[in-house]
């Protein structure tokens, strides 16, 4: 039974791009430091504590190059700390590596299977890494093909399997070794939906025998169907950290009303906040304004008529439920798909 | 250490290495042999080359076969592991020390050489035959030698394959391999270079000279070579001195 847990966790990398993070990291943000050109600061952590318990399966929520891969790799030994600490369970990620190493199961963003070999073949070998006897190994490997619906395919080499195929394969290489740790980074990502239900059933079924399951995502329904607990991170940042059920409660309303006007003007503003459910009201611009608020289509019919007493045209409208979207937008103004 | 996962990670690259077989031998063999044939045989039949030149070029050729396998053995998979593949990332992840890793590519890349060179002094011999005239008087300095010059190879091939980005393997070849191949005392022993003094220093920079003129000296001791003891001397620096650049490269590789 092993926990996650971080300190004050910081990562500056002075060197593009960083394989070990995962390779997922995009458009990254420069900023801050001493900058010169030859080796530009990016700041991929700044200061993440995290406490992740026994049997907890935890998301990280983030838009890319939140550092979420980051952190990942950092728990996973792949990326050197520049500050702070890291341990699983007991084990210092950095100074235990190889006790580290045992604990864990690691499906990366990007499919690393090995082409030279079979689908049985990166399992049993897998295995063999980790001291698993033959016998156990051939036995592990068929429950796993069994279940991860690859039986047909065993003997084949992964290099025709389609991207769906890869990435079950690598999710069960990495519980051949039954880690007590997986991280998943990314995992449903391009998945089929049917494929994508097929891994949270097992992903839960893993996490109901006692396993800490840590996973990474940008997609707020994994999230929510997944996680008990989840931590918003932006620029190296925990913004917030709660249930889901608590996060989407912070966001006042619930509902946010994302609309596009012709020009906005303060008054139309002041009635907006006015209306009854309204809880508040932001704008970035001349045109766009995000109303957060506890009903959301019934708003409608009075917006219109506001905005057509101010002679002001309604151009857009969108609607969003109460959701994870709402609350990343809520803390960083920007959307989690930017 | 963790010899479970070693040995284990030995294994898929034996494994890998008979499923590829064909293609690894003909990779191997298939130049230095024709070499063998065109100046071995054809040269030296036409009279170009004395019939002793069969005898002097074997070495050569052996420590080109070796160098050539090992590198290959070593940092092609390598470059593709870590650029293009990713697949490392499995091992990088079993429950051993990463450096190890490393040491399991090297130890395979030593085989490999190993195999390769051996294989070339049967199969020359048949191709040069008659006229070779081997004279193995000093059978554990020519092991000594050859187990070094293998390490050496795969060594350099994991230096080579940790500092080098996939889209200049093509420089690798061209910048490093040949003109340490034709620098390297291959085709003609060291002595030969006795008129061109700044070129004959120059060259003692480039460790397949000792592979060369060791196997020379070991195998075909009847020709001018240099010093057995100096050969290993150097060929055990260049050992170490590579390993250990191709370790301090591997780790930076390998961690972010």
């Amino acid at each position: 039974m092993v926990g996650i847990r971080t300190q004050d966790l910081r990562k500056v990398y002075t060197s593009a791009p960083p394989f070990a993070a995962g390779g997922g990291f995009g458009p990254p943000a420069a900023r801050g430091g001493k900058q010169t050109k030859k080796h530009p600061e990016i700041i991929a952590l700044d200061g993440l504590s995290l406490d992740i318990s026994v049997g907890e399966v935890f998301g990280l929520l983030g838009p890319n190059g939140a550092g979420k891969s980051t952190t990942v790799g950092i728990l996973t030994t792949r990326v050197q700390p520049t500050g702070g600490q890291a341990w699983i369970g007991e084990h210092d990620v950095w100074k235990e590596q190889v006790a580290v190493k045992r604990l864990i199961g690691v499906v990366a963003q990007r499919p690393n299977l090995d082409f030279s070999l079979t689908a049985r073949e990166i399992l049993l070998f897998h295995g063999a890494y980790f001291g698993l006897d033959s016998e156990e190994r051939a036995k592990r490997a068929e429950a796993l093909f069994e279940r991860f619906k690859l039986r047909d395919r065993a003997d084949q080499m992964v290099r025709g399997f389609s991207g769906g195929m890869m990435q079950r394969l690598s999710i069960a290489r990495a519980m051949m070794h039954d880690p007590q740790v997986l991280f998943l980074d990314e995992p449903s990502a391009g998945l089929d939906p049917q494929t994508k239900l097929l891994l949270w059933e097992i992903i839960r079924e893993y996490n109901q025998t006692g396993k800490t399951i840590l996973l990474t995502t940008h997609n707020m329904e994994e999230a929510d169907a997944l996680c008990d607990r989840l931590a918003i991170i932006d620029h190296g940042k925990n913004i917030a950290l709660g249930t889901p059920r608590q996060l989407k409660s912070s966001v006042p309303g619930g509902f946010l009303l994302r609309l596009r006007f012709g020009q906005h003007s303060p008054e139309l503003l002041e009635r907006l906040q006015s209306l009854a459910g309204v809880r508040e009201v932001r704008t970035s611009d001349d045109t766009a304004v995000d109303v957060y608020a506890d009903r959301g289509g019934s708003l409608l019919p009075e917006i219109a008529t506001l905005a057509a007493a101010a002679g002001v045209e309604l151009h857009d409208v969108h609607i969003s439920e109460p959701s994870l979207e709402n609350l990343f937008l809520h803390h960083t103004g920007r959307s989690l798909r930017e | 250490m963790n010899w479970r996962a070693f040995l284990a990670m030995l294994a898929r690259d034996v494994r890998v290495a008979r499923r590829n077989f064909m293609a690894i031998l003909l990779q191997t063999f298939l130049q230095p042999l024709m070499f063998v044939f065109i100046f071995g045989r054809v040269m030296v039949r036409s009279g170009y080359m004395p019939e002793a030149y069969k005898s002097l070029l074997l070495p050569g050729i052996m420590a080109i076969s070796m160098v050539f396998t090992g590198v290959w053995a070593v940092a092609m998979p390598l470059i593709a592991e870590f650029q293009w593949s990713r697949e490392i990332e499995d091992r990088l992840l079993a429950p051993m020390e990463i450096s190890w890793v490393a040491i399991e590519k090297v130890f395979a890349g030593t085989i490999q050489a190993l195999i390769a060179g051996l294989v070339v002094i049967p199969a020359a011999w048949l191709i040069l035959r008659p006229g070779v005239e081997f004279n193995l008087r000093t059978p554990v300095s020519f092991a000594l030698v050859t187990i070094l010059v293998a390490l050496f190879s795969a060594c350099g091939g994991l230096a080579l394959g940790c500092s080098i980005n996939q889209q200049h393997i093509g420089l690798m070849f061209s910048m490093v391999l040949t003109p340490m191949i034709f620098f390297g005392c291959t085709y003609y022993p060291w002595s030969a270079l006795n008129s061109f003094p700044i070129l004959q220093k120059v060259v003692l920079v480039n460790p397949l000279v000792y592979a060369s003129e060791g196997l020379r000296g070991t195998l075909v001791p009847q020709f001018p070579h240099l010093s057995t003891v100096v050969v290993l001397i150097m060929l055990t620096g260049f050992d170490v001195l590579l390993l250990s650049l191709g370790l301090r490269q591997f780790r930076h590789k390998a961690v972010s």
